[in-house]
């Protein structure tokens, strides 16, 4: 087990392996859908104009960002009603669906660290290699175990996209996850869908 | 009528937290398989922590608390309208008290409501009446990430070889478990259902999935499938979350409709290793969970 303190550096980025387990230590910022989608229609591609507080957030988060880790997760919340909020359950949530946006928001926000499940493709382990960054696996569904490990919320930005899709800074101590895709052009899902895609072959042509 | 809104959030609140002994001895079955030391093993020794944490201090098992899924059986005189009313109060106060997340999103505005309330579709409820005086309250809570990797296919498909018969059926499951990968949060249940219409067999594949592990398929023909099915599966490789493996299903639950002669639908509803399923069944004024 690697402990990692956050931000990453390149140094350490470049060392990390498909395989490697680490323990994330620091402030990372929770972002899912919604959040992919409002960054690259408002601030990558410009399709939207920035409304509300958009900018005031974009400047917000840029420093929390850069060097540091996305997490891929809406989180079960406690203390809605007095902004005392405590994380209850906060696994992973599925990474695949922000691939169309995750390596043009890696390069735009320089973000070293995908945290997510299930792996992600191309593109992202193309701005893997470019950023240079990594994709970390938690475990999926492991919400009460991985939320002992954020000590902290130190704020929540864009409340209106709802509880699961807001973007949540969190402080996180040892937060254990796994190396998938790494920075070297690595992905353990490419592997593993290519093994399993011959072990289907058998048995579809074995009846 | 007896108001069972506390009794409703009882259930919830279990089955958001506590995951059925049935599955649980089925993960811990799983560990078994893998090598020690392996990414499976520490994914799957992850998981069994996080379920008995999750029980100890009451706390969703998943963050990802799902649809509320409910299917009633209830004898003659209930009435419906009120029991739906009793389990809209009581999901709302399961948000409050943060044994479910907001989940129900508008899909034009894109508003979350906050209390996992919306139209007549959430939660979903299903209705049957039944004979007898046992009122049967089943709920599932299903996830988006398992639900995603969930597939239909309309037989013959000629790219899978799969023709209408069972051969053809195991096929097509198959593909939707490599196709799923570690997706849907492996190692996972499918429940499947041969027949009926698209919406129809969508159902039925979820109603499948609440036969207990235990209980076999009646039909020695789909008990022999869905043996076969988990074991062939199994041989993909893919592993508890996709890292590679010897455990990607647990479990295969098969059930079947009649159909127009025209169509053969095969449905497959993904369930993650999170199974969370409860039943609670009220008789002479007696709750009991199980």
């Amino acid at each position: 087990m690697q402990n990692i303190t956050l931000p990453f550096t390149d140094d350490i980025i470049r060392s990390l392996k498909v395989g490697d387990p680490v323990a994330l230590t620091g402030t990372m910022v929770t972002g899912r859908d919604s959040v992919h989608k409002w960054m690259i229609d408002t601030f990558i591609k410009k399709t939207r104009t920035p409304q509300g507080d958009d900018l005031e957030v974009l400047e917000a988060i840029k420093p929390l960002l850069k060097g540091s880790a996305i997490y891929h997760c809406g989180p079960v919340v406690s203390g809605l009603d007095t902004k005392e909020y405590l994380f209850v359950a906060a696994g992973p949530t599925t990474s695949i669906r922000e691939e169309p946006y995750q390596g043009d928001v890696m390069r735009y926000f320089r973000i070293q660290g995908v945290v997510g499940k299930g792996g992600m493709g191309p593109k992202t382990l193309a701005a893997c290699q470019e950023v240079p960054g990594v994709y970390l696996h938690a475990i999926g569904g492991a919400a009460s175990l991985i939320a002992q490990t954020v000590t902290r919320v130190l704020e929540v930005f864009k409340y209106d996209f709802g509880v699961p899709e807001a973007l949540w800074v969190i402080e996180v101590k040892d937060f254990p996850a796994v190396v998938t895709m790494d920075a070297h052009g690595n992905s353990l899902h490419v592997e593993i869908e290519n093994k399993s895609r011959k072990v289907l072959e058998e048995l579809l042509a074995s009846a | 009528m007896q108001d069972l809104t506390n009794q409703i959030l009882e259930l919830v609140r279990l089955t958001s937290t506590d995951l059925p002994p049935d599955v649980e001895d089925s993960l811990r079955l799983a560990l078994e398989q893998e090598e020690p030391g392996s990414a499976a093993y520490g994914a799957l020794e992850t998981i069994i922590k996080n379920v008995e944490l999750s029980r100890k201090n009451s706390t969703p098992i998943c963050q990802d608390t799902g649809t509320p899924i409910f299917y009633i059986k209830y004898p003659e005189g209930w009435s419906t309208r009120k029991l739906r009313q009793q389990i809209e109060n009581a999901v709302a106060e399961a948000t409050k008290r943060a044994y479910l997340r907001p989940n129900s999103v508008n899909s034009l505005t894109e508003k979350n409501t906050g209390n996992n309330l919306g139209d007549q579709h959430f939660p979903t409820v299903h209705f049957e009446e039944v004979e007898g005086d046992t009122l049967t309250i089943d709920l599932m809570l299903k996830g988006g990430g398992c639900e995603n990797v969930g597939a239909q296919y309309s037989l013959p498909n000629s790219k899978l070889g799969a023709g209408r018969d069972l051969v053809g059926v195991r096929k097509v499951v198959l593909d939707a478990v490599y196709q799923a990968q570690g997706q849907g949060c492996a190692p996972g249940f499918l429940g499947v259902a041969i027949g009926g219409d698209r919406g129809s067999s969508n159902y039925a594949s979820k109603e499948a999935l609440f036969r207990t592990l235990e209980e076999h398929n009646p039909d020695s023909r789909l008990s022999e499938l869905e043996a076969k099915i988990t074991n062939d599966a199994n041989q993909l490789g893919i592993g508890p979350m996709g890292f590679g493996g010897n455990t990607t299903v647990l479990d295969t639950k098969i059930t079947h409709s009649h159909r127009l002669p025209a169509s053969y639908f095969v449905t497959i509803s993904y369930m993650c290793w999170a199974f969370r399923r409860r039943r609670m069944t009220l008789k002479d004024g007696k709750v009991r969970y199980s």
